[in-house]
């Protein structure tokens, strides 16, 4: 069962993608930071992860950054999340080697079928 | 070792170094590498005005006067202080009309006035011929003195027997001399380089001989000024004559030597020459109007001393004037006295050189040239060449100058001392001042003005200083000395009605510059100035003020044929064609010139002829006028229009780069408020799309799972409401900073009690921060707090600072604490916490929209996951109180020791 680290500071946004993922048939962690994001990575090794970019310290990119910069996680699929609107943002993001980009609010049905999307890649 | 042989080898050697040096000098500036460019050359030579009168002279005044000798070296002083404003000006106007002389200086300024040039030739003449005469009587007593001590030497008169005269032979030598390297060259107002440099070569010379002496009295005959000073002390004479009371004629006598030399110092002819005529670069001016002052102190530095020295070593001789040379050869010395009479020479001849070179062309230029034009073989229409006969002129003139300074030598020489004969050349020289200061600052001077004022002032200096002299010297009854010319007692030489008790040169000074000066004004206020001479006035007085080159510009008309014969005539083929060149080959000789050529042929003549003589000949070749005064002006107005214009441009010019910069600063305000507002922007949508995230997506999973169990149902419901609640709470938030910050929030104030007011926000918040596990402690140090306020505005500012309070407290063991305490006449109302507090780089920041400040952290880095705050709290609450009166800010916990939040507002006045 491929397992999910869904990172957001925001416990309602966290919550619903727990809830989501665990739906779509998934085993999910959680963390609200980056710090504790790389923790549980390196504890659990997830197999893909949602990342918020807007998080208190470390932000999503500082994390998207030093997981592409590390020999184990530079292949880990993750899906940036995002309330910025702004073209830069993404642009950003996919230049740091984000492997897809998710605008909030987003469509749950679009996020799940992203999701599968990559871990199907990723088996492929 | 002092014989004649040896002491005329010595002198016809310096002599001949002297003439090595001018062709070197002359050599070079043909080579254009002019050793003359140089401002300590410059000053240097000005130093010609220390003539054998200065070099034995002065300690024989020293002798006699005291500390009077330093006035004739203060007046040069103040002048050359005063340079920028009057030597300036003559350098500039001779550079630009080609001045040769002060005659032709005075002539050009009167509107180029033939008979001026000529009456100021002729007293100049008459004035410096006893000056000429007095170098040479130093030359000869020196040689004497030097020959015959210690015997007082007898000097040959030249009545029966001239060739016995050494004065004539050195009076010839010189004339050869100056004809060799003065009259090289035929256009006058081309400078001498190599006399230049030869003069300042002297001027070394001399100073190094003085110097010498001085030293040698000082430190070696005496033990040190100090043993000098006591020694004269112990004489009640030379005490006296150490005071300032021995000056001649007292008080008087200070101030009228002292204009005297100021005066003849930029009117003496050579002082002119070299000062103006010779100038290479008026800036030269700036080095020299210091370097020269320090010169002449040093030449005087030891004056005193010798003359004291003198007067005490009987030895020494009778005769002050030779002290210099008497004191080393009392003292047994060879080669000390040799050295002192090379000084004395060096100090003659630069004297003779310039002044007979400056006299000569004065004399040539202004009386003869003009003679000569009128007579039939010089008249303009021959067309004979009398290039040549220009300079033989000019060196007829030279031998002519020299012998009649010998013939005053050797007539009235002895009369008087050096000093007087100089003094007497001083005040005829003083005599051009009126005519060239007036000439230089006041416009309204005219010719005849100047003329008369020349002819009185002259009369007046020969009645009282020149006329004596040869009375005095046997020449004349010297009867009317005492009684008065005619026999009326008024009209005495030395005490002009009725002055008496004047040193006799300042008694002649005011009465002669009186009636010069004089005249001057009062005729030039009765006549008027021809076109010509209002034309060259305002050449004159304005030349610092304008950047207008002159040129004189001719309307009329002539041919090439016309012209090139005028210049061969007067200026050879070669200078002809140099003027000429640009034009002469390919013109025929029929073609009208350009009005240009007219005025560069005009200078060239003007250089070679003086301004006079030049435009006479000018006006013979060319049909029609010299532009009038009205055309100059007009021309001159162009420019300075055209110099306004440029200004006003530049001001403009100025005016907009400032304006540019403003505009580009307020962009740059506009630009940073434009990115604030994109940023304003931005984080308002993220922080609506946050909440809205939540709603939409439990909206969704409610939607696609109606199989979900009540109570997850219950509780996804639950968080769109409290969602959905941030979200309007958000909304107004932003609406309520919008409308702070356009000035339209809508208060409504009224009296109301701070106390009862927390009270109810306490009541408010009290049950969440509970449930938090927050403490919250309320101390309330007033019974009542009447203040003017909106009653539901204040209570959102209590509870966001509560709130915000127990966000930041310490985690562990969260507490806050309220108290509300009079300050004064205002009550403040402080919240605590115990949390981490803010760094103090960091308290306004807290004021900023959507600033938010990190919540607190455990040890493991993890998050407790309270909502956050929009960041929007903080700003509106300040907002509101000061809308209020109060004041909102952030400082340290007195009692917790966290962040401490203080709202001051002012007590209701009852």
């Amino acid at each position: 069962m491929a397992r999910i680290l869904v990172v957001d500071d925001e416990p309602n946004i966290v919550l619903s993608l727990e809830f989501l993922m665990q739906q779509a048939g998934f085993d999910v962690m959680t963390a609200m930071d980056g710090e504790s994001a790389m923790a549980s990575i390196a504890d659990t090794a997830p197999d893909l992860m949602l990342l918020d970019i807007s998080l208190p310290g470390m932000s999503g990119f500082d994390v998207l950054e030093r997981l592409r910069a590390s020999p184990h996680h530079s292949r880990l699929p993750i899906i940036m999340l995002t309330a910025h609107g702004r073209e830069v943002e993404r642009e950003k993001g996919l230049a740091l080697g984000a492997d897809d980009y998710v605008t909030k609010p987003f469509s749950t049905q679009g996020l799940i079928d992203k999701v599968l999307a990559l871990l199907e890649g990723e088996t492929r | 070792m002092r014989t004649d042989a040896v002491v005329l080898g010595i002198a016809f050697g310096y002599l001949a170094l002297l003439f090595v040096i001018a062709a070197w000098g002359d050599r070079r500036a043909e080579q254009g590498r002019s050793v003359i460019g140089s401002p300590t050359i410059y000053a240097l030579s000005i130093a010609v005005y220390c003539t054998a009168w200065t070099f034995y002279g002065s300690v024989g005044r020293a002798a006699e006067g005291g500390p009077s000798f330093l006035l004739i070296y203060l007046g040069p002083t103040l002048a050359m202080l005063a340079s920028p404003f009057i030597i300036r000006k003559m350098v500039r106007i001779a550079r630009a009309q080609r001045i040769t002389s002060i005659a032709d200086f005075l002539s050009a300024r009167y509107g180029k006035s033939v008979g001026l040039g000529a009456l100021v030739a002729l007293i100049a003449l008459i004035g410096i011929t006893p000056y000429i005469a007095l170098q040479l009587k130093a030359i000869t007593l020196s040689h004497a003195v030097l020959m015959n001590y210690p015997d007082v030497p007898e000097l040959r008169m030249a009545e029966e027997n001239f060739w016995a005269d050494k004065s004539f032979w050195v009076a010839l030598v010189l004339a050869v001399f100056i004809i060799l390297f003065g009259t090289r060259h035929l256009d006058a107002s081309e400078r001498h380089e190599g006399m230049v440099a030869a003069i300042a070569f002297e001027s070394l010379i001399k100073l190094i001989a003085f110097l010498s002496v001085g030293v040698f009295t000082v430190f070696v005959l005496f033990r040190g000024p100090g043993e000098l000073l006591a020694t004269a002390q112990q004489s009640n004479d030379l005490t006296r004559l150490l005071s300032l009371e021995a000056v001649p004629g007292g008080a008087v006598g200070w101030v009228g030597t002292l204009a005297m030399a100021f005066l003849a110092f930029l009117t003496l002819p050579r002082q002119f020459q070299i000062l103006v005529v010779e100038n290479v670069d008026e800036h030269h001016l700036k080095r020299a109007s210091w370097l020269f002052p320090l010169y002449l102190l040093a030449i005087n530095l030891f004056v005193i001393p010798v003359a004291l020295a003198g007067l005490l070593i009987g030895d020494a001789g009778s005769d002050p004037d030779s002290f210099v040379l008497t004191l080393p050869l009392s003292a047994g010395l060879e080669g000390l006295p040799l050295l002192v009479f090379i000084g004395g020479l060096s100090a003659a001849t630069s004297m003779v050189i310039v002044e007979t070179i400056a006299m000569s062309t004065m004399v040539s230029n202004q009386l003869i040239m003009p003679l000569l034009l009128r007579s039939r073989r010089f008249h303009p229409g021959s067309r004979k060449d009398l290039s040549g006969w220009l300079l033989g002129i000019r060196r007829i003139a030279i031998i002519l100058i020299l012998l009649l300074g010998y013939l005053y030598h050797a007539l009235v020489g002895d009369a008087y001392s050096l000093v007087t004969i100089g003094l007497v050349s001083f005040a005829a020289a003083a005599q051009f001042a009126p005519a060239l200061l007036f000439g230089l600052y006041w416009r309204g001077a005219t010719r005849l003005g100047a003329i008369i004022g020349l002819i009185a002032g002259f009369l007046v200096w020969c009645h009282t200083l020149l006329i004596p002299g040869f009375a005095q010297s046997g020449w004349l009854d010297d009867g009317f000395l005492a009684t008065g010319l005619f026999g009326w007692e008024w009209l005495r030489p030395y005490a002009l009605f009725g002055l008496e008790g004047w040193d006799i040169y300042s008694h002649s000074l005011l009465w002669s510059l009186l009636a010069n000066a004089g005249s001057l004004i009062v005729i030039s206020l009765f006549t008027r100035q021809t076109r010509l001479e209002q034309t060259q006035a305002a050449l004159f007085t304005e030349a610092l003020h304008s950047s207008l080159v002159y040129r004189s510009l001719w309307q009329g008309q002539t041919t090439h044929g016309e012209l090139r014969t005028l210049l061969g005539r007067y200026l050879g083929t070669s200078a002809t064609r140099r003027v000429l060149a640009v034009s002469a080959n390919d013109h025929d000789d029929d073609q009208p010139v350009a009005p240009e050529t007219i005025a560069r042929a005009e200078q060239a003549l003007s250089g070679a002829l003086g301004s006079a003589s030049a435009r006479v000949l000018i006006h013979s070749v060319v049909r029609g006028e010299a532009l009038d005064l009205e055309a100059v002006l007009s021309i001159l107005d162009t420019t300075s229009q055209t110099l306004e214009y440029n200004r006003r441009l530049e001001q403009k010019s100025q005016e907009l780069a400032r304006i540019g910069e403003e505009l580009r600063s307020a962009n740059e305000r506009l630009r940073e408020l434009d990115r604030l507002k994109d940023e304003f922007v931005a984080m308002v949508s993220h922080e609506l799309r946050t909440p809205l995230t939540s709603i939409r997506a439990f909206a969704e999973i409610l939607r696609d799972s109606p199989d979900l169990p009540n109570d997850k149902r219950e509780h996804f419901l639950d968080v769109v409401v409290w969602e959905s609640q941030r979200l309007s709470r958000l909304i107004e938030e932003i609406l309520d900073l919008a409308r702070l910050e356009s000035g339209r929030l809508t208060l409504n104030p009224q009296p109301l009690d701070l106390v009862t007011l927390t009270r109810q926000s306490v009541d408010a918040v009290q049950q969440v921060q509970q449930d938090r596990g927050v403490t919250l402690t309320v101390d309330l140090q007033v019974d009542t707090a009447p203040v003017i306020g909106d009653p539901d505005r204040l209570e959102q500012v209590i509870i966001n600072l509560l709130d915000n309070a127990a966000k930041f407290a310490d985690e562990q063991t969260p507490h806050v604490r309220l108290a509300l305490a009079r300050h004064k006449d205002r009550f403040r109302l402080s919240v605590e916490d115990n949390g981490n507090g803010v760094d103090p780089a960091d308290r306004e920041r807290v004021f900023e929209k959507f600033h938010q400040l990190q919540p607190q952290r455990t040890g493991h880095g993890q998050s407790r996951g309270r909502p956050r705050g929009s960041g929007l709290g903080l700003p509106i609450s300040r907002g509101i109180v000061a809308h209020l009166g109060g004041r909102l800010w952030i400082e340290e916990a007195a009692t917790l020791g966290g962040a401490c939040l203080v709202m001051e507002l002012p007590e209701r006045s009852a």
